[in-house]
């Protein structure tokens, strides 16, 4: 499935200041029966530290504060996204209309997840991001500018800031191509792999 | 150059060179269960088929009810399972579904019926995929996304991890077990320590656990920010696997026996990074706090955020105190808990029942106990020694097989401010139950919380 293409995005920056935010915490277990993108998606995101026991707002979650509210863009700590492999994280963020997620690290299946469905992971180091929440506190709805394009991101004081990102990441995300019709042109490859895979280790099928 | 296990692996596996570094992998075997509903829909919508069925394998574990007696679950639960069904039948995948005593948690079955292969690269939509590391596989989570692409394809890009090597030296004290050993090198390294990395346990006591210990081991690596663990293969794991269901028999098992036996790293192989631990210096360990980095001592006492001086660590603290409701300074043996749960898929094979029931024997508990044993099989064998016995006359709940209040999809979880001690492996914010407070700990260490009603040195309640 193809999904949105990622070029560049200007947009308001929320700051998520607590490392190891894990994915139970982005979307609580209890609403993973529910289909993505079914009618009030977008309300599971970090549903338990938003609202509380009466689903009234917590008035402290970043996200409850009007400055913060159009945030399209989380800016978060260590290890953000650590955890469990539930994507419907990347889909609870994407619901709320999050496109891209800054940490000076991510836990590794979040990382691969945001990849999957069009939300760009922005890497860069600590004393980096925890200046850029700095920012964001001082000045409520400031904006941040990431460009995929030329891999930098603009902070609210203006300052660039170069990011790394795979190029084949980066590919897949700037055109929104189909990865599985991509592999499936690897199609002489695969099935010459396997043909000799499977007669050097004929045990590896479940029919017996 | 000497290669490591991991190189090994990964260069069986190695179908293409893409773009940007990445490597097209070939999987194995592909572990299935409800929560990859998804991805079969988003398949189908594209017209796509599973390309090599005979290398899945499914069962039903995270919804299933685990109430003894197997009752039917509600609607919405009903229909995650009918799903999985109807899409294993369609696609002719192998499923142990409800009724099936092969039925269990997903990381318990794939070893237990020899589906699980020294060599292999295993992947499955569960973060706990390394559990089978355990055996010399290559295994890890994977997201919906590459469910999918497996699905499709059979393989999977992926960029080469860092490696890491963990040594675990000298020999375990009594009482002290595998989910010790986990949980102290969870604390060594950080939640983010293995980010980026594959890891590899040795040294002498790793050689020296059983292949369960070793998945109680390996199941945890993601607790420490790594996608996958793993231990080389050896005479343990040979002698487990012989005879299983699914593993080679006759002359396969003699081929597949010599191709396992050249999977251990070579002498001099290189790690990008090496870490030691003394195994004498570990005791029986229980976490505080809201990550499983926070693990301590039972001896120890809960953290005092006043006197950390990093700002972010420190705010930490006092947020996993607060969810807690715990004191800084109060020592640990005498946190009290409202109720226990014994399962979920890095402590509930047959050893983890046998060492739980060990210390509840002739004992009576005082809080809330369940016992979720890992499959239908683990669940047998325990009824045939008898241990459902012992349980239930401690006074303890003897339930059916699932993931149950590991991670509580199936409704199963603690009310609001109760305390668990639990022998399964996160215990984030709400992770039991919206909440819910969790310690992690061993499964002896859990039969010895609920025979006191709090946290217990559980060599005080030994010979």
């Amino acid at each position: 499935m193809s999904r949105q293409p990622f070029t560049r995005l200007t947009g308001v920056a929320a700051p998520l200041d607590l490392p190891n935010v894990d994915t139970d915490r982005v979307i609580p277990a209890r609403f993973l029966r529910k289909p993505q993108g079914s009618p009030g998606y977008d309300r599971y995101l970090f549903h338990d530290v938003r609202f509380d026991a009466d689903g009234a707002e917590r008035p402290e979650f970043v996200l409850n504060q009007a400055a913060y509210r159009p945030a399209t863009i989380v800016v978060a700590a260590e290890n953000f996204g650590c955890g469990s492999s539930r994507e419907a994280a990347v889909w609870a963020l994407l619901a709320y209309g999050i496109r891209v997620v800054i940490a000076p690290s991510l836990g590794d299946i979040f990382h691969q997840n945001c990849l999957k469905n069009g939300l760009l992971p922005v890497i860069l180091p600590a004393a980096t991001v925890a200046g850029v929440r700095r920012q964001l506190h001082a000045q409520p709805a400031a904006t941040i500018t990431a460009d995929l394009e030329t891999q930098t991101l603009t902070a609210p004081d203006g300052t660039t800031h170069r990011f790394e990102i795979e190029a084949f990441a980066r590919q897949m995300l700037l055109t929104g191509q189909d990865e599985i019709a991509l592999t499936l042109g690897y199609e002489p490859q695969i099935r010459a792999f396997e043909a000799r895979h499977h007669a050097d280790s004929p045990w590896l099928t479940t029919r017996r | 150059m000497p290669l490591t296990m991991f190189d090994k692996i990964w260069a069986r596996h190695a179908v293409a060179e893409g773009p940007g570094g990445h490597t097209l992998l070939y999987i194995d075997r592909h572990l299935l269960h409800e929560g990859s509903a998804a991805a079969f829909a988003r398949l189908a919508r594209a017209g796509r088929g599973v390309r090599r069925p005979e290398l899945c394998v499914a069962t039903a574990d995270h919804y299933v009810l685990t109430t003894p007696g197997a009752p039917a679950p509600d609607a919405e639960i009903a229909a995650m399972i009918d799903t999985l069904s109807a899409r294993t039948r369609e696609h002719g995948i192998v499923l142990f579904g409800r009724g099936d005593a092969r039925r269990g948690i997903v990381h318990v079955v794939g070893p237990e019926q020899g589906l699980t292969l020294p060599g292999m690269l295993l992947v499955c939509g569960d973060s706990h995929t390394a559990t089978h590391g355990a055996l010399g596989a290559l295994a890890f989570g994977i997201g919906s996304s590459e469910v999918e692409h497996v699905l499709a394809t059979q393989t999977l890009w992926q960029r080469r991890p860092r490696t890491m090597r963990i040594t675990v030296d000298g020999r375990l004290g009594s009482g002290v077990g595998a989910k010790d050993v986990i949980l102290t090198i969870i604390a060594t390294l950080g939640a983010g320590g293995g980010v980026g990395h594959a890891l590899e346990y040795a040294g002498e006591v790793v050689r020296a656990m059983s292949i369960g210990e070793r998945a109680t081991v390996c199941n945890m690596s993601i607790e420490a920010g790594a996608r996958c663990g793993m231990v080389a293969p050896d005479e343990t794991t040979f002698a487990y696997l012989q005879g299983r269901p699914f593993a080679p028999a006759g002359e396969a098992w003699t081929r597949a026996l010599a191709s396992w036996r050249t999977l251990p790293g070579d002498p001099g192989a290189a790690f990008d990074r090496e870490v030691r631990l003394d195994g004498a210096a570990i005791a029986p360990t229980v976490t505080w706090g809201t990550s499983p980095q926070d693990a301590l001592p039972i001896t120890g006492r809960v953290p005092d955020p006043a006197a950390i001086d990093e700002d972010a660590r420190r705010r930490s603290v006092e947020r996993a105190l607060g969810y807690m409701g715990l004191t800084a300074g109060m020592p640990l043996a005498a946190i009290a808990v409202d109720r226990v749960f014994i399962g979920s898929c890095t402590n509930s094979r047959l050893e983890d029942l046998r060492a739980a029931a060990a210390v509840a024997r002739g004992r009576r508990a005082t809080v809330p106990a369940w016992v979720v044993p890992g499959s239908g099989l683990v669940k047998q064998a325990a009824e045939a020694e008898g241990l459902d016995r012992v349980f239930r006359e401690a006074g303890f709940e003897w339930r059916e097989a699932g993931c149950s209040m590991c991670v509580g999809m199936n409704g199963e979880t603690a009310r609001p401010g109760e305390r668990v001690a639990s022998t399964s492996n996160r215990n984030f914010e709400g992770r039991q139950g919206q909440g819910a407070r969790t310690h992690l700990m061993s499964p002896a260490m859990a039969a010895a919380a609920a025979v006191t009603g709090r946290l217990t040195d559980v060599r005080a309640l030994t010979p």
